[in-house]
């Protein structure tokens, strides 16, 4: 008998903000531990929250990208409970009235159907600090520098049948929260945390008991831990158990997941609106005011870019694969005077981000900038170098040896365009093969791609092909 | 010295005729021959207190002063103080040394304010007679066997021995204005969001306001001039234009209009309270004021709201007392949950444990709707009340508290009716409105205060009120015999 799988998600999205969501602390990672929690973080009596208004607007546009309902009046609440790194005892959050509500976020599958996944809600929270074990022998330490860090936890509706298209949706709200540019995304320093909640059911039956699969820092394990927790319900079921509401652990080592709580831990969580602080109020003014600041997202550029530039489908998804991709692309085609959009493409797909990729680079740090990547193109396409030359100095450029035409200059690179020059050598490889002229005129026209490359080998790959041939067939006739 | 009003002290200050380090060490002397028996100080801070009084000094010889600069004060012990312990009255706090300090201490060291020490309180405020503290009860300077009322009982102490010229004093549920009853001094609790709330230990954040604990309304009216005003550090404080509350003070009561609610001179109000206060009422009619009669018909409400609400919001704030970060932890924990558990059970005291239950109770699943959402219904219904009211008269006039001072020991096993020795001004704190309780007479030899509310940010108006009385009436110049 088949089954079903029934999956949602709740994705944790750090805010890029430089300071807390309630106080003036830094929310720089990895510095030392404590050393960035004030007494606000720290909960030491007396102290209160003050809201940092950057998370609104960056809450409000994912709410608009999702084209969800906006929280008019959104609250803050208390949920209590006791954790070591919970200095107040209580995270502040946000449980009846969140300030992002029901929104959708279309995904497309490996055949390239489109799903549309509903995304229940989205709210403000503070992060909670972490436990450190083995710093002080039989002690746990407890380092607060992330206690009230921002958060936007996004909860999907339980709409995903497959662990590929829990995975295809979160990769697409990490690619959405990065283009707003209200997350990093980065996901092994915990900027962006996926936790999955899987059941499964016979078809037409009601929901089964859930899983929740937590701190799961790569798409890859997402995906490998459903498609085993999927496994191991089934089985269970099949073999007579019965599923458990718990929480369990991804172990990547030994691929399987193991259970971390089970519901009878489960807390009363006593949520009441926080006292502390007022209702966020937001007019429809400040709604238009962060409209009118949104930037593309991923799916109009791509489009865009099919239509305006005549770019592949391909072409345009492997461009706007992020927006610093996409925003350097089109940098590249501002700045090449000669409109080749195809060779502008070609190159940022494959040169740029194949040079990317081998050095484990992000765009933003890349060694090659738009500036100097179009300064080459220009000299492909004025006829400077050739394609082939251009491998030579991209790779030159990228080691840091300079502009293209400093690259082109100190090795001596510039194409030669001379008739003169490329009579003489063609005239010498002529002279040095004369069986093979022979051949030629006997009717062998394919000897003609040997003398190109001969004549190109003695340039030193710097004669104009196109020159070449044509006084190839002048001279041989 | 300590019988002169403030505006005399500063007149003598400024003059040269005293420094702040003569006026300071007065104190401290008091301090130190009557605080043994009195119990009104938590931490006295001599030190502190002399090296502030030479600053002063330096900045009354120098010209740079204000009407305070060089008036000592005293600190209700919830409000942080950078450097000096404060215990909010617990165990739970009986080595936290504050990092910072609250915005009301800041703005009061800004003025060049001498800190005298930290005055005693029930547990994080929690009661009516500061007899809950960890470092025992504060008597009441008109007669040791009395309670000084609570939560700031030592503060209201204080003032009344002349172990300080002026205090800090907060009130959730009628904590400043019960405990000026009982010691015959004066007192004022703010509109909600007047004071800022940041540095001071929470227990019920949304009814939580500190306040001036004085002799007179208008050394009331001088240190609310230092201790209001806005602070962004505070989400609930108001963003208001400043106000100089000395500034009424003179106007004429002719044709104000005095709301004398019926349902607050029924059953269970002692029979001398009562006279005390018709006659106090009678004092301001003279003064030209028109008595008109009001109904305020929920006031049963609230203090069932609040026992509700306070607890809830205080089961939360207290949470952070984990034995973890800072505060008493207990000994050799076995575990996580044994850190937790035995911290908090030896570190909080009986009071402070009840409300910590009675609110998580309320605002657990399945009892929310019906008690925490409830209890919020009934404080719309008791503040609707008030706003009704005031359509119909300028302030609200009525007894502080249904007896004078009771004995101590006297309601320590009966919480309930400690409960209801607040119901006259837990409905003040419900609505979020100012209230000011002014000496008025006597009922068994032992103080008793007039209840003066008013609409929201009537501040300036009430301390007038109070101050005209106290023209006319020298209630709250009398002083206990033993402390003269």
């Amino acid at each position: 008998m088949s089954w079903e799988v029934v999956i949602g998600l709740e994705i944790h999205a750090q805010l890029t903000t430089k300071s807390k969501i309630f106080s003036g602390a830094s929310t720089a990672y990895g510095a030392a531990p404590n050393s960035q929690a004030c007494p606000i973080d720290l909960g030491m009596p007396g102290v209160l929250p003050v809201l940092n208004q950057a998370v609104i607007g960056k809450s409000i546009m994912l709410g608009l990208a999702l084209d969800a309902e906006i929280g008019k009046r959104s609250v803050f609440d208390r949920k209590n409970y006791f954790y070591p790194d919970l200095p107040k005892g209580y995270q502040t959050t946000q449980f009846e009235f969140p300030i992002v509500g029901q929104g959708k976020l279309e995904i497309e599958l490996e055949d390239g159907r489109k799903k549309v996944i509903g995304v229940t809600r989205a709210h403000l929270e503070e992060d909670a600090g972490k436990s450190v074990h083995g710093l002080v022998p039989g002690q746990t330490g407890v380092d607060l520098n992330r206690s009230g860090t921002p958060l936007l936890e996004i909860v999907s509706d339980p709409d995903m049948s497959s662990a590929k298209e829990a995975v295809a949706y979160a990769k697409k709200m990490h690619e959405l929260v990065q283009y707003l540019g209200i997350c990093d995304g980065n996901m092994q320093e915990g900027s962006f945390r996926v936790d999955s909640n899987v059941s499964v059911r016979r078809p037409g039956e009601p929901l089964g008991t859930r899983a929740e699969l937590k701190n799961i820092n790569s798409f890859r394990f997402i995906e490998k831990a459903i498609e085993f927790e999927i496994e191991r319900q089934i089985e269970l079921i099949e073999s007579g158990g019965t599923v458990v509401q718990e929480t369990r652990l991804y172990d990547a080592e030994n691929d399987t997941t193991r259970s971390m709580r089970t519901k009878e831990d489960a807390n009363d969580y006593r949520y009441f609106p926080c006292p502390d602080l007022l209702p966020v109020i937001i007019v429809d003014e400040d709604i238009e005011a962060i409209r009118a600041t949104m930037p593309e997202l991923p799916e109009a550029k791509r489009t865009r870019f099919v239509t305006e530039f005549g770019l592949s489908d391909y072409d345009a998804v492997v461009l706007t694969s992020s927006r610093a991709m996409a925003e350097f692309f089109e940098k590249v085609v501002a700045l090449t005077q000669k409109k080749d959009i195809k060779l502008c493409a070609n190159w940022v797909t494959s040169g740029f981000s194949a040079a990317l990729n081998r050095d484990g680079l992000s765009v933003e740090v890349s060694p090659v900038s738009a500036e100097m990547l179009a300064g080459m193109i220009e000299r492909i396409l004025d006829n400077s170098i050739s394609g082939k030359i251009a491998k030579q100095v991209f790779e030159a450029m990228w080691q840091g040896e300079g502009t293209a035409d400093q690259v082109i200059e100190s090795k001596g690179l510039k194409q030669i365009t001379d008739t003169g020059a490329i009579e003489a050598l063609v005239d010498e490889v002529l002279a040095n093969n004369p069986e093979q002229v022979e051949s030629y005129k006997a009717g062998q026209t394919k000897m003609l791609g040997y003398f190109v490359g001969q004549i190109m080998k003695v340039s030193g790959g710097q004669a104009n092909p196109g020159q070449v041939n044509k006084m190839l067939v002048a001279k041989l006739k | 010295m300590h019988n002169l009003t403030i505006k005399q002290m500063s007149e003598k200050l400024h003059a040269g005729d005293i420094t702040s380090v003569q006026l300071t060490q007065h104190y401290l002397d008091r301090i130190a021959q009557f605080d043994g028996e009195l119990n009104a100080y938590v931490t006295v801070t001599p030190e502190l207190a002399i090296q502030m009084a030479e600053e002063a000094d330096q900045r009354l010889a120098s010209g740079d002063a204000e009407l305070l600069t060089g008036i000592p004060v005293a600190h209700k012990d919830i409000f942080c103080t950078d450097g000096v312990k404060t215990s909010c009255g617990s165990k739970m706090l009986d080595n936290f040394i504050a990092p910072y300090d609250a915005h009301v201490v800041t703005q009061l060291k800004k003025v060049g304010m001498p800190i005298l020490g930290k005055t005693n309180m029930d547990e994080f405020a929690m009661g009516s007679s500061s007899e809950s503290s960890y470092y025992g009860a504060t008597k009441n300077p008109w007669d040791h066997q009395a309670v000084p009322g609570g939560s700031s009982g030592g503060a209201a102490a204080v003032i009344a021995a002349g172990l300080a010229p002026l205090a800090t004093g907060t009130d959730t549920g009628g904590s400043i204005r019960q405990p000026a009853s009982f010691c015959g001094i004066t007192g004022i609790k703010p509109t909600y969001g007047v004071v800022s709330r940041f540095g001071i230990i929470a227990y019920a954040s949304s009814f939580d306001q500190a306040g001036p604990m004085t002799r007179s309304a208008e050394d009331s009216a001088w240190l609310l001039n230092a201790m209001a005003g806005f602070d962004a550090r505070d989400s609930t404080s108001l963003e208001r234009e400043k106000i100089d509350y000395t500034a009424a003070l003179g106007h004429s009561l002719k044709g104000l209009k005095v709301g004398v609610p019926a349902e607050y001179f029924g059953e269970g109000l002692d029979a001398e309270v009562e006279a005390v206060v018709k006659n106090a009422i009678a004092e301001v009619e003279k003064l030209g004021a028109e008595i008109v009669e009001i109904h305020l018909p929920n006031k049963d409400l609230a203090v069932p709201s609040y026992y509700v609400l306070a607890p809830a919001e205080a089961s939360s704030n207290l949470s952070r007392f984990d034995g973890v970060r800072f505060g008493y932890r207990c000994e050799q924990p076995k575990d996580l949950t044994d850190l937790y558990k035995r911290s908090r059970s030896e570190g909080f005291g009986e009071e402070v444990k009840r409300r910590i239950m009675v609110g998580a109770y309320a605002l657990s699943a399945g009892y929310y709707d019906e008690y925490y959402l409830k209890a919020q219904k009934l404080r719309r219904m008791v503040r609707d009340d008030f706003i009704k009211a005031f359509q119909s008269c300028d302030v609200i006039m009525g007894p502080v508290a249904p007896t004078s001072a009771f004995n101590i020991g006297e309601k320590s096993d009966d919480q309930v009716s400690m409960y209801l020795s607040d119901l006259y001004t837990i409905p003040v704190n419900l609505g979020g409105l100012p209230a000011l309780s002014v000496p008025a007479g006597f009922a068994q030899n032992r103080p008793v205060g007039l209840h003066i509310v008013g609409p929201y940010f009537s501040e300036a108006q009430l301390l007038n009120i109070g101050h005209q009385f106290q023209q006319v009436t020298d209630w709250h110049t009398k002083t206990p015999a033993q402390y003269q």
